[in-house]
């Protein structure tokens, strides 16, 4: 699976530009960005629901972009779900078998696999409405994988669910991957759900791809400041910075920190810090002092102000109380300075 | 006792009747004064005839052809209406259900329905008559040879009916089809299904119950049918139909009891094929028209 230069125009707007990723067979891919950065627009191009404008889309070297979503033959999870709500469970999964004329026994062999994989045996000939929303969720994905589909597309399929559910049905979907080996192109806002299910993870920002990496590679390494802010990488500021004996000098709310540099950076730089690389020590360079605590039940997050007036964020171990004076201190590793 | 003030007052709110409530009493007045009681009325003056027993009216009715046969009249004219309609409508809504400019259309197709069968029913007469528009560029462009009968018999009531009911169909029919979630089409399509099974497999079975709706009130408006079975339709033959009937019992020959007697009739045939289109929606599905929370 490829996308060639994907591009997507809606009037003068364009909601995609220049989007190319490669999908190896039995590969899950997330595409993470912020609401409104073209990723849900980017996978409707790959089902067919949207007409590119620009550039080729392409499964197993054939050129798939002028198909229609009909001939595609992959499977997708809506957000909402959309099931037929006049359908059984039962039919409703075995819709994609029905479009393609399968043999009846071979239908009923294919749902009966598809509902145990998913655990809904029981539910089979209930309507849509009179399941859960994790039901629904479970329905929606068998119906999708039923085919036996060359690619998977999920378009935020957890966003419906309370909190408990979603971190199971997470487990579900990626033991589902695990055990059918499907390509897989899943779409959500959520980091800490692509970092958990995805392989590789391509970070869009305003219609364009911002970076493609493994979890570990965009969680500890963001290729930049754009992607960095959208990683968590919650303390961020523009700094001057200078090489030193020491290595990268910045400074960070009036105190100096060595960092290490992430592309080529010039005398202007952007300082990036996650909140739990900030550490409170007795002789940290940074003073300041906290404003809100917020108590995790591991630990504490905290916003504290520096003394030149530099919001910081930074999570502790210790309790701590507004008005607390505080000392804080990173290690170079985790200073990420870029180009500003 | 103040206790027991508040006990019947909670009670009452318990079924949702408060003082809100009251605010219904002058619809039903309403209602009463302007439906029920003249219905009523109408129902026991059919059963006291100016002549014979009180099955007399209906005796009369049902003994001469002259009189029974408007039933069949009548459906004949409203029965093909109503389903020509509602048939148009369904193509017509799924396509202007992905138009952008949807409100000018929607508005010029609502002028048939304010400017009333009459003005239509005029409009139709010369524009359709021998000496019309229509006829003269036929004839001009030598498509046929003399000039085509469309007013004075069934095709010109037809005509109208179609053309004051189709804006009241389309209508409704566009409100239940856009009630339809998008997503639902999506999805099929995406699991493989073209728009002729998308149309038959999932748009059209969501409709159903909504269609039989469209298809009831429609039923009604097009069995009533008066001015333009007078105006543009042969009155004395083919489209005699009952509201014609009831009219001449009623101010042709002053028999009030008869009128009645076949405005009752008129009602009982409505209310059978009324109840039998909304009976067989409780064969097809019933929910909304849409899934999960969304």
């Amino acid at each position: 699976m490829r996308l060639d230069n994907v591009s997507r125009d809606f009037g003068h707007m364009h909601a995609l530009r220049d989007v190319s990723l490669t999908v190896e067979r039995g590969e899950f891919v997330a595409l993470l960005g912020p609401s409104g950065c073209g990723k849900s627009t980017a996978l409707n191009c790959v089902a067919g629901l949207l007409q590119v404008t620009g550039g080729a889309i392409y499964l197993d070297e054939q050129r798939i972009d002028e198909l229609g979503p009909e001939d595609r033959g992959f499977g997708m999870v809506f957000q909402n779900y959309a099931l037929f709500p006049h359908m059984s469970v039962r039919r409703n999964v075995g819709f994609g078998l029905v479009t393609q004329r399968r043999p009846k026994p071979e239908i009923e062999q294919r749902v009966n696999e598809a509902l145990a994989l998913v655990r809904l045996e029981s539910q089979a000939d209930k309507l849509p409405g009179q399941l859960s929303g994790g039901q629904q969720q479970r329905v929606a994905i068998a119906r999708a994988i039923v085919v036996g589909p060359p690619l998977v597309l999920m378009d935020e399929p957890l966003s419906n669910l309370d909190a408990k559910l979603r971190l199971e049905m997470r487990a579900e979907i990626r033991r589902i991957h695990t055990m059918l080996g499907c390509s897989t192109i899943y779409v959500t806002h959520d980091q800490e759900e692509a970092l958990s299910l995805a392989d590789r993870i391509m970070v869009m920002i305003d219609g364009q791809p911002r970076q493609i990496g493994t979890p570990e590679e965009l969680y500890a390494r963001p290729a930049n400041a754009d992607v960095a802010e959208f990683m968590g990488y919650r303390n961020l500021f523009a700094s001057p910075s200078e090489n030193g004996e020491a290595g990268l000098q910045v400074s960070v709310g009036g105190a100096r920190l060595t960092g290490t540099a992430v592309g080529e950076v010039g005398a202007r730089a952007m300082v990036a810090i996650r909140p739990d690389d900030l550490r409170l020590t007795g002789d940290g360079p940074i003073a300041a002092s906290v404003e809100i605590a917020e108590y995790h039940g591991r630990d504490f997050s905290v916003v504290a102000r520096a003394a030149d007036g530099t919001e910081l964020f930074f999570r502790s171990d210790q309790r701590v109380t507004a008005g607390d004076a505080v000392r804080l201190d990173a290690a170079p590793a985790r200073v990420l300075v870029y180009p500003a | 006792m103040s206790a027991a003030q508040m006990s019947l007052r909670r009670r009452m709110r318990e079924r949702g009747l408060d003082s809100v409530t009251l605010l219904v009493i002058p619809a039903v007045l309403f209602v009463l004064a302007l439906f029920i009681y003249p219905f009523v009325y109408g129902l026991i003056l059919s059963f006291h005839p100016r002549i014979g027993g009180w099955l007399a009216n209906y005796q009369k009715f049902f003994s001469e052809p002259f009189l029974y046969d408007t039933i069949r009249i009548t459906l004949v004219i409203a029965v093909p209406a109503t389903i020509l309609n509602v048939v148009l409508s369904v193509p017509v809504a799924l396509r202007v259900r992905l138009m952008k400019k949807q409100r000018l259309l929607t508005t010029i197709l609502v002028i048939p329905i304010t400017l009333g069968t009459v003005m239509v029913a005029e409009g139709l007469l010369t524009y359709l008559g021998p000496r019309g528009w229509l006829n003269r560029t036929l004839l001009e462009f030598g498509l046929v040879d003399s000039p085509i009968r469309l007013i004075h018999n069934y095709w010109g009531v037809m005509l109208s009916l179609v053309i004051t009911g189709f804006p009241f169909t389309f209508l409704l029919t566009l409100s239940y089809v856009t009630g339809i979630d998008p997503g639902l089409e999506q999805a099929a399509a995406v699991l493989g299904a073209r728009a002729r099974e998308r149309f038959w497999r999932i748009l059209l079975p969501l409709l159903a119950p909504g269609l039989a709706i469209t298809l009831a009130l429609a039923f009604v408006q097009a069995f009533t049918v008066f001015p333009s079975a007078i105006l543009l339709g042969a009155p004395a033959g083919p489209t005699r139909v009952i509201s014609i009937v009831a009219y001449q019992a009623a101010f042709e020959q002053y028999d009030y009891s008869l009128a009645s007697a076949i405005a009752m009739l008129m009602a009982a045939v409505q209310l059978l094929i009324i109840t039998a289109l909304l009976a067989s929606r409780s064969l097809v599905f019933r929910g909304p028209a849409s899934s999960g929370k969304g």
